[in-house]
């Protein structure tokens, strides 16, 4: 029976105690400086919504770790000194540990923008955050108008976020088309329309120059790069991506590069210490995925994984087919296998949009130009069957049967319309004008 | 966690969201609406009554049309919860309690103190509130209000109005509109018309909402009851019959096909109120593991008591002494048995191992009904059962199942316990078609693969209490007996992960450790048990 120190207490490190817990009788202990007890990051921004409590954002309740003998320590890691195998934690204590794990997340990024740091600025990713928003656009005579910098999943969220308070929100997006390095033209334009229609000020291919303060040191502006406009607010949302939360491992022996580099079986340099989850960095990307994957499923995979290893069952980190989802304001995506945007679109991947005329629905399937072979879907205001797709990419099908039989994937609620014949008519007259 | 929950007194908080004009214009004629009928129990008395109760009844539903379509429509189709838990009235906050208190008193005093509503003792007539019901009353069967006429007729609009409420919440959402439609259809019809149309037809008929089955109608069986149906001639021992048939032959064939939800959510009248009026309240069940544990003992007992309670008083008026009918205390106390035991034994020898340790409980529960019938057999007389008065089971069943659980606390503690208090921990009808869904039936909530992302607005919407992210999250289906199948987890679901759905029995229920997505050799490792 070993010790076996987890760092962060997230969806990765969560799934892992969990695991290692069923799979053995290691003695377990967590740390985190962020909360008392493991939450759904992915829901702060309902609780700013009013949509649930903070504590229904936690999945279990707070005894279970006690039963489960997870033991949590509410402290942040200073200092890691693998010779010795201790932590030194913030509080002035200790920790030894037998193996430990680095499951640290991510932070949001910041560019260096002038003003980054002033009171009024944040991210939207720590527990913290949320506090903070919470503190500085409580409603919209504290703040008259929120900037949102940034793009992606975070920043439309936020959005969101700061709408349900009918606080006006003008969304700063760098790229000339929302999250068009991920998202196809058609998807991403359909989007930008949907933010729009929620009253949010969208500006496109526009970035910000600086943050300017007030007398107190508090936001008061944003100037923007292209016409110098400046757009009086008082809330900054910094929703640039995020990056590996590992700055306590500078002085470490621990490889890192952006994040705490790992092998394929989610180990570092360092015998006994392992990294997963958002702050992981493999040496070599797994097929089309990233070296750094910052999301909520393959955190939760990496988690599932590496409990085998720590519990004497030495295996890879070796996903299966890629998935993910999103919400767009009222626009729920999902996506299955790979589905590529302009700019990262290999040259044999071809595509098939449908887009439904309520401008609320769309999907498109990637095949491979030359042989049909189906890649991948992504598909909006449609919910889809993961298992479906999931057992098509495996059996290698290729696009004329996937579209075919569609209405096996769909995942609507019962009485829902259907589309698929629509879909199906649609794909049949643009593939007889290629 | 400072998340900050503020309790003012205001409806909407105060600095989140904020009511329009149009809304303030829609709460005065509501509350108009309500205070012709506060005048009206302060037995001012109104002339012209019908013009005072069409107004009466018209503001408020007026009123609550017009507040749900400045709520809705103003807004683009999807989720509509921002705010919940910062509304004073739909997280515990003062208005809830206050509203609480206000429903609670109403159910006391319709239950025990009629007479305050002014309802006319012993053929007198009718004064203050339900006075001012008699026109209505008087147009549709050609008789005065009841005490229960007025519940039925507030119970109905509620429905009906809270019913265009939700219809326009869920625009989006075919499966929910549908529902609704079908909740108020139901109430109109056969809860409210239907019975009074009756009564016109063949006044000897006793009341019957055909749709309120035994053991939620638990006096359906009673000597009175039974003895009106008979006699009703043959349309009375139709409807005896249908009473019967409903509970051993439709309500098993139609779980069987659609889950309990056929019943409790697409027909109820205690679930339309629920669904309808009680929807800003769904989100105050509590989903901790000890509320799942009390529900279970409770719900149980309470079919128990039903089942007993019913089973004594036929036993009752079979015992008189000019029945020369076949069926004597002795061959209904065997039937009753030998029914009991044809289910246990049959849950036991297709689903016990499924059950596992549940089987104990079952078996505890199966034979202490039994012993309870046998004692109630062998030391019964004609007048005692138990050696207490015969009456005195149903009325303490009446008293206490009937109006203080469902009426009281059921619907009075709305804003406090949830809206379906009644439904999860004291339903016997629940009970069993919960039992059926559980273990025979096609329906349950798919969870889809390995999208779930622990959010936790499923368990939260859910009225029941349900933790449903504990299963989502580990990619399980979900198959609960206490499910009503409403549809919200899945309509609040930011992540298109939960779909209710019919289908075969088998892999209906799927415990997975790893989820979809990862390795496939790990995935069938770790699932292969």
């Amino acid at each position: 029976m070993s010790h076996i120190v987890i760092i962060g207490n997230g969806i990765s490190g969560i799934t892992l105690a969990r695991h290692v817990r069923k799979l053995s009788d290691h003695s377990i202990t967590i740390i985190s400086a962020e909360t008392e007890y493991f939450f759904s990051r992915t829901a702060l921004m309902y609780v700013y919504m009013g949509h649930m409590k903070f504590e229904h954002t936690q999945p279990y309740e707070n005894w279970f770790w006690k039963k489960n003998r997870i033991a949590l320590k509410k402290a942040y890691v200073n200092q890691v000194d693998t010779t010795n195998k201790s932590l030194k934690l913030n509080n002035g204590e200790t920790m030894s540990y037998d193996k430990l794990v680095i499951a640290t997340g991510s932070k949001p990024n910041k560019f260096g923008w002038p003003g980054q740091d002033l009171d009024g600025v944040m991210g939207m990713y720590h527990k913290q955050d949320l506090d903070n928003l919470e503190k500085h656009a409580p409603n919209n005579d504290v703040c008259k108008r929120a900037v949102i910098v940034g793009g992606g999943l975070i920043g439309i969220e936020l959005a969101e976020m700061l709408s349900s308070r009918s606080i006006p929100v003008t969304f700063l997006v760098r790229e000339s088309s929302f999250w068009n390095g991920v998202l196809p033209q058609g998807e991403s334009e359909m989007i930008n329309r949907h933010i729009l229609s929620h009253h949010i000020d969208l500006r496109l291919s526009t970035n910000l120059k600086e943050i300017k303060a007030d007398d107190h040191g508090k936001v008061k502006s944003v100037i923007i790069e292209e016409s110098e406009e400046e757009i009086h607010c008082n809330v900054v949302g910094l929703t640039a991506g995020v990056s590996p939360n590992i700055d306590f491992l500078k002085d470490s022996n621990i490889e890192t590069g952006r994040g705490v580099k790992v092998n394929r079986y989610l180990e570092t340099n360092i015998s006994e210490v392992y990294a997963l989850g958002d702050c992981a960095e493999q040496h070599e990307a797994i097929g089309n995925r990233r070296p750094i994957e910052a999301v909520w499923y393959t955190g939760r995979m990496m988690g599932e994984t590496l409990a085998q290893t720590l519990c004497g069952n030495r295996i890879e980190y070796n996903p299966g087919h890629w998935f993910n989802s999103a919400k767009f304001l009222d626009i729920e995506y999902q996506t299955y296998g790979w589905v590529h945007g302009m700019k990262s679109k290999p040259d044999y991947e071809s595509h098939f949009h449908w887009k439904h005329n309520d401008d609320n629905k769309c999907i498109t399937v990637a095949y491979h130009k030359e042989n049909n072979l189906f890649l991948g879907i992504n598909t909006f205001g449609i919910r889809m069957r993961h298992e479906t797709f999931d057992k098509w990419l495996t059996e290698k099908r290729d696009i004329d049967y996937v579209m075919t039989h569609l209405v096996e994937a769909n995942f609507d609620p019962e009485f829902y319309l259907h589309y698929e014949n629509e879909i199906l008519a649609s794909y049949n007259n643009q593939l007889q004008t290629v | 966690m400072s998340n900050k929950l503020n309790h003012s007194m205001s409806l909407a908080q105060p600095d989140t969201l904020q009511i329009t004009a149009k809304q303030k214009i829609a709460i005065i004629l509501g509350v108009i609406g309500l205070f012709i009928m506060v005048l009206a129990l302060a037995s001012i008395n109104f002339p012209k009554k019908g013009i005072f109760l069409t107004a009466s009844l018209a503001l408020i539903a007026v009123g609550t049309i017009i507040y749900s379509r400045e709520a809705y429509l103003t807004k683009l189709e999807g989720i509509k919860n921002d705010g919940t838990w910062f509304k004073s009235i739909s997280s515990r906050g003062l208005w809830g309690w206050l509203v609480g208190l206000v429903l609670t008193g109403f159910y006391i005093v319709l239950y025990f103190f009629p007479e305050y509503l002014g309802l006319g003792m012993d053929g007198a007539t009718n004064t203050g509130l339900i006075s001012l019901f008699d026109p209505l009353s008087q147009l549709l069967s050609g008789r005065n209000a009841s005490q229960w006429f007025v519940y039925g007729t507030l119970y109905t609009l509620a429905i009906l109005a809270f019913g265009y409420k939700f219809l326009l919440k869920y625009r989006h959402n075919r499966y929910q509109r549908l529902r609704t439609i079908s909740v108020m259809f139901f109430q109109l019809a056969f809860a409210f018309l239907i019975p009074e149309f009756m009564y016109v037809m063949n006044s000897d008929l006793p009341y019957y909402d055909l749709k309120s089955i035994w053991p939620l109608n638990y006096y359906i069986f009673d000597e009175w009851s039974v003895k009106a149906f008979l006699s009703g001639g043959n349309i009375g021992l139709a409807l005896l019959i249908f009473g019967i048939l409903s509970i051993f032959v439709i309500t098993p064939i139609l779980t069987y096909k659609y889950g309990k939800r056929w019943y409790c959510s697409w027909v109820c009248g205690c679930g339309g109120l629920a669904e309808t009026a009680g929807d800003s309240f769904r989100q105050l069940s509590s989903k901790k593991l000890y509320a799942w544990q009390i529900e279970r003992w409770l719900i149980h007992l309470v079919l128990v008591f039903s089942v007993v309670m019913t089973t004594a008083m036929v036993y009752t008026y079979l015992g008189y002494d000019k029945n020369d009918f076949w069926l004597t205390r002795g061959v209904f106390i065997s039937l009753v048995i030998g029914f009991l035991t044809i289910v246990f034994v049959g849950v036991l020898a297709f689903k016990g191992k499924e059950l596992g340790k549940d089987v104990k409980y079952g078996a505890i529960g199966f034979f202490a009904v039994i012993v309870l019938l046998l004692i109630m057999h062998f030391t019964g007389t004609t007048d005692k059962l138990f050696y207490i008065k015969s009456g005195a089971l149903r009325s303490a069943y009446g008293l206490y199942i009937g109006s203080i659980f469902s009426g009281v606390i059921g619907t009075g503690f709305y804003p406090i316990l949830g809206s379906r208090a009644w439904c999860r921990f004291g339903c016997p009808m629940a009970a069993i078609l919960g039992f059926q869904q559980r273990l025979f039936s096609k329906f349950r909530i798919t969870t889809n693969g390995g999208q779930c992302i622990s959010c936790g607005n499923c368990s939260t919407y859910c009225e029941m209490g349900i933790d449903v992210r504990a299963y989502a999250q580990k990619g399980e289906n979900i198959v609960r007996s206490s499910c009503v199948g409403c549809g919200i987890c899945s309509a609040v679901c930011p992540r298109g992960v939960l779909k209710l759905e019919n289908d075969s029995l088998k892999g209906r229920i799927n415990p997975t450790e790893v989820l979809l997505g990862n390795d496939v050799n790990l995935m069938e490792l770790v699932n292969q048990k």
